[in-house]
């Protein structure tokens, strides 16, 4: 199911802009998007704007700012996935036949240091059961004892992202970095290292769906947006992203982001073997791995075989976060997922220099994180 | 007076015997915690209060090395999952800070443990889970 392609992108740079506003951000992205598709005021029907910290009308600020109003205006918010939830519901209204042409974007300024998230009670937050990274490490440790994967393959994983990140300009983190110095820097909840977790940060996206329809003169490099699915969590899991305070001793209640790839491929019509490049979820070292075995990238248990493999570094048979990922970007929640797909776009459309994966035709996004939310969207040329 | 608090009211039982509070499906059975008024397995409405085994196997553990938010006690301080015989995995503090003291499957058991002392100088205390006749 598809009839939705991707015709214009916009990208702020991930990073620490003092004195630019969440809106001067959106209105940079928006501008770049709607140049690249050629769409003027008029020429979309819908705007979604991911948002979860930029507060009451995100959307409607950086669309005033630039006198383009008048459509419906809706700030999505869904964590880390919100980009992706946006994406969604764009593109379900375009197929629906209520639009032709919706902008969606993404605008984020996190505070700085460990996530505070009004998602958790406040007692929660005093009794010392709602630091972000404790949860992370405990997924981390888990995934040690199901699929072998230890302290080296987690430094191995931030090692292939910070390369792959230091030649894009709009990562926060444009440097390689080794295993000693990851493994060096000091221990934020045992076994993760502070190199081992993304910043978050600040920054935009912004993509233009329109419907397709046969054109007298294509653009070369059309994408397609063939499938965008946004789940929540089933309960059971007692490390799910829906952090409950527990949860049961079954371990076969599928997750957020299988219930989300899973819906995708259907969607798309394809597989995990029609993969050439993915940007998934590398909030912290060990959640890239988890995403391997969970979007269905290699078998349950296989990750850090795959990873030492080489197969998900560039060069290898299915390169995961050549944009450096959020460990070389950082995290603006709203904006993370559509900086995914902004970078896919230019993967697909072959823009991406030393990074470039050679001859890329599909791709697949994936964030997950509070609510429990999981998005993944699948693109193809 | 000051005196001592829990952290929040109906989580847990203090006194010689401690108890985490929860609740138990009748319909499917799964208990859950804390104290739930409709099942999150099977929806069903309902669930009655069931205080919970004391006693368990670590199932995971980690130490927060940098006080977070909100958070006003002592760090680094451990924080893990233990498994109860009831069939479920609960999220908890921990007496242990340092992870290399602690084993997969090691015996655990329930204690009320100090947080740290609010404005109107009470002690607030939460549940935590220690090794099994660990001082």
């Amino acid at each position: 199911m598809s009839g939705v392609v991707i015709t214009g992108v916009g990208m702020h740079p991930f990073g620490r802009f003092d004195g630019v506003s969440t809106t001067d951000m959106g209105v940079h992205t928006v501008r770049a998007a709607l140049r690249e598709a050629g769409v003027a005021k008029g020429g979309f029907q819908a705007a979604f704007c991911g948002t979860a910290y930029g507060g009451v009308a995100t959307g409607h600020k950086v669309l005033s700012r630039l006198g383009l109003t008048g459509m419906p205006i809706v700030d999505v918010e869904a964590g880390c996935a919100s980009g992706g939830a946006a994406l969604m519901l764009a593109a379900g209204a375009i197929r629906a036949g209520q639009y032709d042409t919706v902008l969606v974007f993404g605008v984020e300024k996190m505070p700085k240091g460990i996530i505070r998230s009004s998602f958790f009670e406040p007692w929660q937050e005093e009794a010392g059961l709602a630091a972000t990274p404790s949860f992370f490490a405990l997924r981390a440790q888990r995934l040690a004892v199901s699929s072998g994967v230890t302290k080296e393959h987690l430094a191995q994983v931030v090692v292939k992202n910070r390369r792959h990140g230091a030649s894009n300009t709009d990562a926060m983190f444009q440097k390689e970095i080794s295993a000693e110095e990851v493994l060096a820097s000091r221990v934020v909840c045992e076994p993760l290292h502070l190199f081992m977790l993304c910043s978050p940060n600040e920054g935009a996206a912004a993509v233009v769906l329109t419907r397709d329809a046969p054109r007298a003169d294509p653009a070369p490099a059309r994408v397609t947006l063939a499938g965008a699915v946004l789940r929540s969590h089933l309960p059971g899991s007692v490390l799910s992203e829906s952090t409950p305070l527990s949860g049961l001793t079954e371990d076969d209640v599928p997750s957020a982001t299988t219930l989300a790839a899973t819906a995708a491929f259907e969607e798309a019509d394809l597989g995990p073997q029609d993969l050439d490049v993915v940007e998934c979820q590398d909030t912290d070292a060990a959640r890239e791995l988890l995403s391997y075995e969970e979007i269905g990238l290699c078998d349950p248990g296989a990750s850090a075989d795959l990873l030492v493999s080489g197969a998900t570094g560039l060069g290898g048979r299915l390169p995961v976060n050549p944009s450096g990922g959020l460990l070389s970007k950082g995290e603006p929640l709203g904006a993370s997922a559509l900086g995914q797909v902004v970078e896919l776009v230019r993967q697909l459309r072959g823009e991406c220099g030393p990074r470039q994966v050679e001859g890329a035709r599909v791709a697949l996004s994936h964030t997950v994180g509070r609510g429990a939310n999981a998005g993944v969207v699948i693109l193809t040329r | 007076m000051p005196g001592r608090v829990a952290v929040r009211a109906g989580l847990f039982a203090d006194g010689d015997t401690p108890a985490l509070l929860g609740s138990r499906c009748a319909s499917c059975g799964a208990h859950h915690f804390p104290c739930h008024d409709t099942c999150p397995y099977c929806a069903a409405d309902g669930p009655v209060p069931a205080e919970l085994t004391g006693a368990g196997s670590l199932w995971a553990w980690t130490a927060v090395t940098a006080a977070p938010p909100g958070y006003q006690g002592p760090v680094p301080y451990g924080v893990g999952v233990v498994e109860l015989p009831e069939g479920i995995r609960v999220i908890t503090h921990l007496t242990v800070s340092d992870p290399a003291a602690l084993t997969l499957g090691q015996a655990m058991e329930l204690r009320v443990v100090p947080l740290h002392t609010d404005a109107e100088g009470n002690e607030v205390v939460t549940y935590s889970f220690a090794p099994v006749g660990a001082p």
